[in-house]
């Protein structure tokens, strides 16, 4: 493992194994995540973003399991660790937010109690006052106003972006060294999304923590990514330093999603679309995944799958015929 | 695009316009109402699109529905082609519906999944009878379902055999049957994938031209605004903030809500992530305990008291441009 990456994610497949058939929701992923910066893992619904971060918090349910590869963080393979085990790590050292405030946070019991419990079941040698004190200390962290009387409220008092703050008090209460944001601003408004970025950034320069952020909205990758991932159909297919990624866009996908997002100043009548859907993984091509979507596949496309190979320093994709980085050489 | 040109020497016919318009909800409790939708006056185009845009709870869908008798008013006009329709009784309007027609945020939710698309298409056609025989109504579904996409032989499908982009486009064949004059798009590609978003924007607007149809788009993603309207009212609250064409309204914005709302948006470029942006602080106040002046003080850095005690009325800037502010920005 790499000193200085505090996540290392080698040859991850995490398969479904349902009546219809195997699912391979991720297939063959690698991820590093670096100390102290934020990586972002970007796809449309139904590419496997979410399972892979699944897999590495040990959530992923019947009939999905890990089948194979190697997830290291901070010098521990948590692949085929005990479930005791790894909830010393998970919800400590690496802790998880999640899309919809609502349903993660527990309607029943004040905010204030549910952060804490996070804390006492990780650290038994401190006192309840002690604890209270670094709950109220977090809200107030996360500019959550009247931190103190706030405390004592229910879920359903608060709104959708409060309830975000109290998920991130609560994911940031033990002092992770790896934060899992699962689409952290997609149930929130843009004045609100706005305000939970900047959040996040202020975070990670404080703490130093690295941030694994998990959306299908490139423009938070623009604003707030140090690295980006690429995935479809269950495979990375492309991925580079975000200013890399956008201003030398090789996959023909990646370029299909960037043209897709309507901007503004741009006047244009129409927008440049995809064809057709993302594929059922159930029935995946033969060759490359992207294979019938894409302007430009020709015969080997359709025959055989590509890897992933560097088309310049620290920028790998999955194409025989990148836009950007020219024809490679068959 | 092919909205009205509003400089026009001819006055461009307005086919809804609502005057005063007010919705309170009851909430169990005599004295206190939610004031979903307050003191709105509106006018919609012929021909044109014109996006409401807010953040969640702002009324805008509560407004979208008032405007087409889907909920009663609570007081207030709503004219129609110079009648009256928010006074009518459901029978009376019964003729008007089929004038207007609604496009729903949840393509999941918007159709029956016991019915098959031809019965979903067929149903108001039916409903008003329209065609004189089964084997006519079914020709008419076909001919609907092409100007959709939807291939012919999808006839005797059900709901769940279709992807969400696949399902948006039902509804709109739904929406467009009994040829309606205009059009509420409720947050219609909210739930979709990029690239199927694009898909369904650019079929929305091949509808309008082949259509002649008027939209009122609900929204509030501003870049999805930016590619569809040619004119956007701005909401804050239950209040219209502002009102003005797209391109003058992105180019310098009037009220500091507005402002607010475009500097929120994340911008898929990198390269411009340092640029200087306002980040509003605070979130929508609750719609029960409405402030007694401008309806957005308690989030304006600008607020003065005149702001806080007196509400500022919709006043006219000249080139169809709206604003309700005291000190608006120049």
């Amino acid at each position: 493992m790499d000193e200085k990456n505090i996540l290392e994610i080698r040859g991850l497949k995490s398969y479904f194994f349902t009546e219809n058939g195997t699912v391979p929701a991720v297939d063959g992923v690698d991820i590093d995540v670096p100390k102290g910066k934020i990586i972002g893992l970007v796809g449309e619904s139904g590419c496997g973003k979410s399972m892979t971060v699944r897999s590495i918090m040990g959530l992923l349910k019947y009939p999905g399991r890990i089948v194979d590869g190697s997830i290291c963080f901070d010098g521990t393979e948590l692949c085929g660790l005990r479930e005791n085990e790894l909830r010393k790590i998970c919800g400590k050292d690496i802790s998880m937010i999640f899309q919809e405030p609502m349903t993660s946070l527990n309607p029943v019991i004040k905010v204030g109690k549910q952060v804490k419990e996070a804390l006492l079941a990780h650290d038994r040698s401190i006192t309840h006052e002690e604890a209270d004190r670094r709950v109220v200390e977090m809200f107030e962290k996360v500019g959550i106003p009247e931190a103190r009387k706030r405390f004592d409220s229910y879920p359903h008092q608060l709104s959708g972006g409060l309830r975000q703050r109290v998920m991130i008090a609560m994911a940031m209460i033990c002092r992770p060294k790896l934060l899992i944001a699962d689409e952290p601003t997609t149930a929130l408004d843009v004045t609100i999304e706005a305000q939970i970025l900047r959040l996040m950034k202020d975070l990670r320069d404080e703490t130093d923590m690295s941030v694994l952020l998990i959306t299908h909205n490139l423009g938070v990758v623009a604003e707030l990514c140090d690295y980006v991932y690429v995935m479809y159909a269950g495979k990375i297919v492309e991925q580079a330093e975000t200013y890399e990624l956008f201003d030398h866009t090789a996959h023909p996908y990646t370029k299909g999603l960037l043209d897709s997002i309507p901007r503004i100043g741009s006047n244009k009548d129409r927008l440049h679309t995809i064809p057709g859907v993302v594929p059922n993984l159930l029935y995946l091509p033969k060759g490359c995944a992207f294979c019938n979507r894409c302007e430009y596949a020709d015969g080997i496309c359709h025959e055989q799958a590509d890897e992933l190979r560097e088309i310049s320093p620290g920028h790998w994709v999955r194409c025989r015929k990148p836009i950007y980085g020219g024809e490679v050489s068959r | 695009m092919n909205g009205p040109e509003l400089n026009a020497a001819a006055e461009p016919e307005i086919i809804l316009r609502a005057e005063h318009l007010y919705k309170n909800y009851d909430i169990g409790r005599k004295d206190r109402q939610v004031h979903a939708v307050s003191d709105v006056s509106l006018s919609i185009y012929k021909g044109e699109t014109l996006a409401l845009v807010g953040e969640s709870g702002c009324g805008k869908s509560t407004l979208g529905r008032t405007l087409i008798h889907m909920l009663p008013a609570s007081s207030g006009s709503v004219f129609y082609h110079d009648m009256d329709i928010a006074a009518m009784s459901e029978k009376e309007f019964r003729p008007y519906r089929r004038k207007m027609q609604m496009i729903f945020q949840d393509p999941y939710a918007s159709l029956d999944p016991r019915m098959t698309v031809r019965d979903i298409i067929a149903e108001p056609l039916e409903t008003y009878r329209i065609c004189e025989s089964r084997e006519e109504t079914t020709k008419r579904v076909l001919m609907l379902m092409d100007a959709v996409g939807i291939p012919g032989e999808f006839l005797n499908r059900y709901p769940h055999q279709f992807s969400g982009g696949q399902r948006q486009r039902i509804g709109i064949a739904r929406a467009i049957a009994l040829r309606p004059e205009l059009i509420i798009c409720d947050e219609p590609v909210s739930a979709l994938d990029v690239s199927v978003q694009s898909q369904v924007l650019n079929l929305l607007k091949d509808i309008q031209q082949a259509f002649e149809l008027t939209y009122l788009f609900i929204g509030h993603d501003l870049s999805v605004i930016n590619f569809v309207a040619d004119r956007v009212c701005v909401m804050f609250l239950g209040c219209i903030c502002e009102v003005a064409k797209k391109d003058a309204l992105y180019k310098k914005p009037l009220h500091p809500y507005s402002e607010f709302l475009l500097d929120a948006i994340p911008i898929a470029d990198p390269h411009r992530r340092n640029r200087k942006r306002k980040v509003i602080t605070g979130e929508i106040p609750s719609p029960v305990d409405l402030p007694k002046g401008c309806c957005f003080c308690t989030r304006c850095p600008y607020a003065t008291d005149k702001c806080r005690n007196e509400r500022p009325e919709l006043k006219d800037m000249g080139d169809g441009r709206q604003v309700a502010c005291h000190y608006p920005l120049t």
